[in-house]
């Protein structure tokens, strides 16, 4: 099986079941552990990685059904939306634990790249998949309206 | 000094097996500096860099900082950092820390300071008590991460350990230049010689200053000089937390590693009746299924999914559990327990009997009921473990390594030096990764990989299946009001024992009444005539442990909802009858009530769109004071609106401790509004987010955090600010809606956004 994740080919594992879910592929068979693994059934978006640039839930999503390129928390960001993202959150001080943050740093990136300047609504609606243990939520949203405005003065 | 008494009874015996050979400790004894547990065991210096204390490795590439505190997402390990920094005049931009070993050189010091007295008492007396009691702890030695500890007890011995290396380090350079120690100055990691122009690195010279001993406890700069203490410092931690490299237990990679995950009784204490597991067996990938003492299996495999797939496939049928099997029954055992004799009497005082047998109409009762809570950290239970050649290998994120290593220790009769912990990151503590079970399993799943190692990854399931909860509790109050406050207040609070729960997992003793069920509660700065506060421990073995503030966590909600109560059967406005309920007992907690009602420009339970609740909880030395506004819409409640003021003495890291009291807060309201564990069959009902639901962005309000600095102690964060938050938010729901809800979690009463 051929996965293109974060523009560079891998050859996973010939063997590997079609309904395994994508997430363990990344984390255990491609060795790419920054996507994580919270509750495995699309409840927490611990593991929201991008198909063709859309979020889904990696924990559910079999591999056999991918059919677009894979972009996960490790790709090379440097001149995209993420980074944006990423700077934001570094700004904010967003992260606590972390343990959930690269599953909301590629849900805002998903929303962004949708909605340069979402309101408050749109984030509540955008990030609802999201959980937080720690409760970072509202340097999230912060750090969602800053990388909003450094992408529109950009 | 009865108190220092009973804590050295105690402490003689849970250290009597750590201090090897009986030692009679005393002040020589506790006065010697601990091992350096950088060094090598026979106190060689390790090659590859120079250490000149237990929290500070200097090599070629710069100065690393031990932090050996567990980072959970409270930022500790920057904040430790910037106690080094701030005395050692580091280049923050260049400072690097590492967890480093399990060690007890780093034991908390301030561990039994809350059973020294009232947290409130600044007394002269009150802060003799405080500091013997760092005696006892020293040898007690262990290393944890919780209590929201860590600040306060690294506060003096983290900038002397930076001020002690700066000094060796000038020494050094001293020599080296032939020129006097004291016309010497520091910069960003340089030894400096002003009249020469000259510097020198510390890289260059820390070999050198590894040589030279330097007093342990020099002099401390004046908090005017600080140049980091006090300032908000990027955290060190973050960068690593946006870009995926941050190193989780569940993240480990090693050689040749095998991927594990487990399957245990779901009814706790009992163990397998009959199984199955040929099916899981063969299925693809899994290598091998092993019992686990009888009470759980784990499956040992290629792959962790693969791994889930088989623990899934496993059939089999469990014992029956010793405790009643459903929610209701185990209630029935909580309600006989209050005709047990008290477990435990606090703070009486004067006769409340009296009061109430002339109190009539105006006697005031309420019974309230708190349930079950799992910790759910983001990240379920993992750890990485190898055994080879008589070495063990444990990666994982604890709060409690120490603990950690000697329950390791304990299973095989290893020794000390032959068990290495390695602590991750923390994909979440709050309590949960003090316990030892998950990576004591991860050992024993270890043993039989012939060496290789092994990821234990726990499913959400298993995880919140086999927590140790946060108690449920019933609470009785009875009061009667004066005029402006209350005259007097009856408690009684039913339990069971968080340390009697642990005496039966760890080397803890279980001994007398155990405090943690009635803090919060107790140990109020209230300045009440007639009180008296009874504690009942009924005993199940259902396994609880700490949570996020443990004993207060619902004790908050109690002694504030009922506040609430008694301010409206009298028609008070609920702030002012605090401060009069305050007396002189806590200036600092007066200060904080009027600064949270000052933010929130308080006027009164009223608002246009719904209503606001009032609380105030001590606990963890912090004082603090919460309003919460609620709001009715057509989805039901909104929580719109939350002010926090909080007290920490001294704030390290004013954005960081924002930060921190969000996250309890809003960790608070979770609980609040939907978090319950129940029992049906013996075994825990809920077992993922779907039944065990966590706040989301949509319902979490602004919050707004004054942090204060009155406090003459400096206090931790990671907790004070769960308590009040559940209180504050039942006493607005009553404001908006004239609903009084006594049991939690509130969504059995109210519908929210
Ligand atoms: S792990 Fe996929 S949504 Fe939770
Ligand atoms: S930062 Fe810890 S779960 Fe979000």
């Amino acid at each position: 099986m051929k996965l293109t994740v974060n523009d560079k080919d891998y050859d996973v594992d010939v063997d590997v079941e079609a309904e395994m879910p994508l997430l363990w592929v990344l984390r255990d068979e491609v060795g790419l552990t920054g996507t994580k693994f919270g509750c495995g059934i699309a409840q927490c978006g611990a593991c929201t990685v991008h198909v063709d640039g859309m979020p889904i839930r990696s924990c559910v999503y079999p591999v056999g059904q991918v059919k677009g390129k894979i972009t996960t928390i490790e790709t090379d960001s440097s001149s995209d939306i993420m980074s944006k993202v990423q700077e934001a959150w570094i700004e904010h001080q967003t992260p606590q634990c972390g343990y959930c943050q690269s599953g909301q740093i590629m849900s805002a990136t998903a929303l962004l790249s949708a909605n340069p300047s979402p309101t408050d609504e749109e984030i509540d609606r955008a990030m609802a998949g999201n959980i937080c243990r720690c409760g970072a939520y509202p340097r999230i949203r912060a750090a969602i309206h800053a990388a909003a405005k450094s992408i529109q003065e950009a | 000094m009865s108190t220092l008494g009973k804590i050295t009874r105690r402490t003689f015996l849970v250290t009597s097996a750590a201090v090897a050979g009986g030692v009679v400790f005393g002040t020589y004894k506790y006065k010697q500096a601990v091992p350096n547990p950088l060094l090598n065991s026979d106190g060689s210096a390790n090659p590859e860099f120079a250490s000149l204390n237990p929290y500070i490795k200097i090599d070629q590439e710069g100065v690393t900082v031990i932090t050996p505190r567990a980072e959970m997402g409270q930022g500790i390990q920057s904040t430790l950092a910037m106690l080094v920094a701030e005395e050692l005049d580091l280049d923050w931009k260049r400072v690097k820390t590492e967890h480093g070993p399990a060690s007890n050189s780093y034991y908390v010091g301030i561990m039994l300071e809350a059973m020294a007295g009232h947290m409130y008492d600044h007394s002269t007396k009150a802060n003799i008590i405080r500091d013997l009691s760092h005696i006892p702890a020293k040898f007690l030695g262990l290393q944890i991460t919780g209590g929201s500890m860590s600040t306060a007890d690294a506060f003096v011995k983290m900038r002397s350990a930076g001020a002690s290396a700066r000094l060796a380090l000038t020494l050094a350079a001293a020599q080296q230049w032939g020129v006097k120690a004291t016309t010497l100055k520091t910069q960003d990691g340089h030894v400096i010689n002003p009249a020469s122009g000259e510097k020198l690195a510390y890289t260059a010279l820390a070999a050198k200053a590894a040589t030279i001993e330097a007093p342990a406890e020099p002099p401390l700069r004046d908090p005017s000089q600080w140049r980091y203490l006090g300032q908000s410092m990027p955290r060190l931690d973050i960068p690593a937390k946006v870009d995926g490299t941050a190193e989780f237990a569940i993240d480990v990679k090693q050689p040749d590693m095998l991927h594990a995950t487990v399957k245990m009784s779901p009814r706790f204490g009992a163990g397998i009746k009959s199984s199955d597991t040929t099916k899981a067996e063969t299925m693809k990938g899994v290598e091998k299924v092993i019992t686990l003492d009888n009470h759980g299996f784990a499956v040992i495999a290629d792959n962790t999914w693969r791994a889930f797939k088989a623990a899934d496939a496993i059939d089999v049928e469990w014992g029956e559990v010793s405790y009643p099997q459903d929610t209701a029954g185990i209630f029935k055992i909580y309600e006989e327990s209050f005709l047990a004799e008290p477990n435990g009497t606090y703070d009486e005082q004067g006769d409340v009997e009296l009061v109430f047998a002339d109190a009539g109409q105006n006697l005031v009762e309420a019974e309230y009921r708190v349930p079950y809570l799992a910790h759910s950290t983001m990240e379920p239970m993992t750890a990485v473990a190898q055994v080879k050649d008589g070495r063990v290998d444990i990666w994982t994120g604890s709060q409690a390594p120490t603990s950690l290593r000697d329950a390791i220790m304990a299973v095989d009769e290893l020794t000390e030096d032959s068990v290495h912990i390695h602590t991750t990151l923390l994909g979440g503590g709050f309590g949960r990764r003090s316990e030892t079970d998950f990576a004591v399993s991860a050992y024993k799943i270890a043993k039989q990989t012939n060496g290789k190692p092994v990821k234990v990854t726990w499913s959400r399931e298993e995880d919140m299946q086999h927590d140790f909860y946060r108690p449920a509790a019933i609470a009785r109050f009875k009061g009667v009001m004066g005029l402006k406050k209350p005259v007097a207040l009856d408690v009684q609070i039913a339990s069971p024992s968080i340390m009697l729960s642990m005496s039966k997992r760890s080397a803890f003793p279980a001994l007398g009444p155990d405090a943690l069920i009635a803090e919060g509660t107790a140990g109020q700065p209230d300045d009440i005539d007639n009180i008296r506060i009874r504690t009942y421990a009924p005993e199940l073995d259902i396994p609880i442990g700490f949570w996020r503030s443990v004993g207060a966590s619902y004790n908050g909600f109690v002694h504030e909802s009922f506040m609430d109560e008694l301010a409206v059967s009298q028609d008070l406005d609920p702030i002012a009858m605090r401060l009069e309920m305050f007396g002189d007992l806590a200036p600092t907690a007066n200060k904080v009530v009027e600064k949270v009602a000052e933010m929130a420009g308080w006027t009164g339970r009223k608002t246009d769109k719904g209503g606001r609740g009032f609380a105030y909880t001590l606990s963890f030395g912090a004082h603090t004071a919460q309003i919460i506004d609620v709001s009715m819409t057509d989805r039901g409640i909104s929580i719109d609106k939350v002010y926090c003021a909080i007290d920490v003495g001294t704030a390290l890291d004013p954005r960081n401790i924002e930060a921190q009291v969000q996250s309890a807060i809003i960790y608070g309201l979770t609980s609040a509004m939907s978090g319950e564990i129940t029992f049906e069959n013996g075994e825990v009902v809920q077992s993922n987010y779907h039944d065990y639901p966590a706040m989301r962005m949509h319902q979490v309000p602004e919050i707004e955090v004054a942090v204060m600095e009155n406090n003459p102690r400096i206090t931790g964060v990671g907790e004070p600010g769960t308590p009040p938050s559940v209180p504050a938010l039942a006493n607005a729901i009553f404001a908006a809606t004239g609903q009084r809800i006594r049991e939690l979690p509130m969504n059995k009463s109210v519908d929210f956004v």
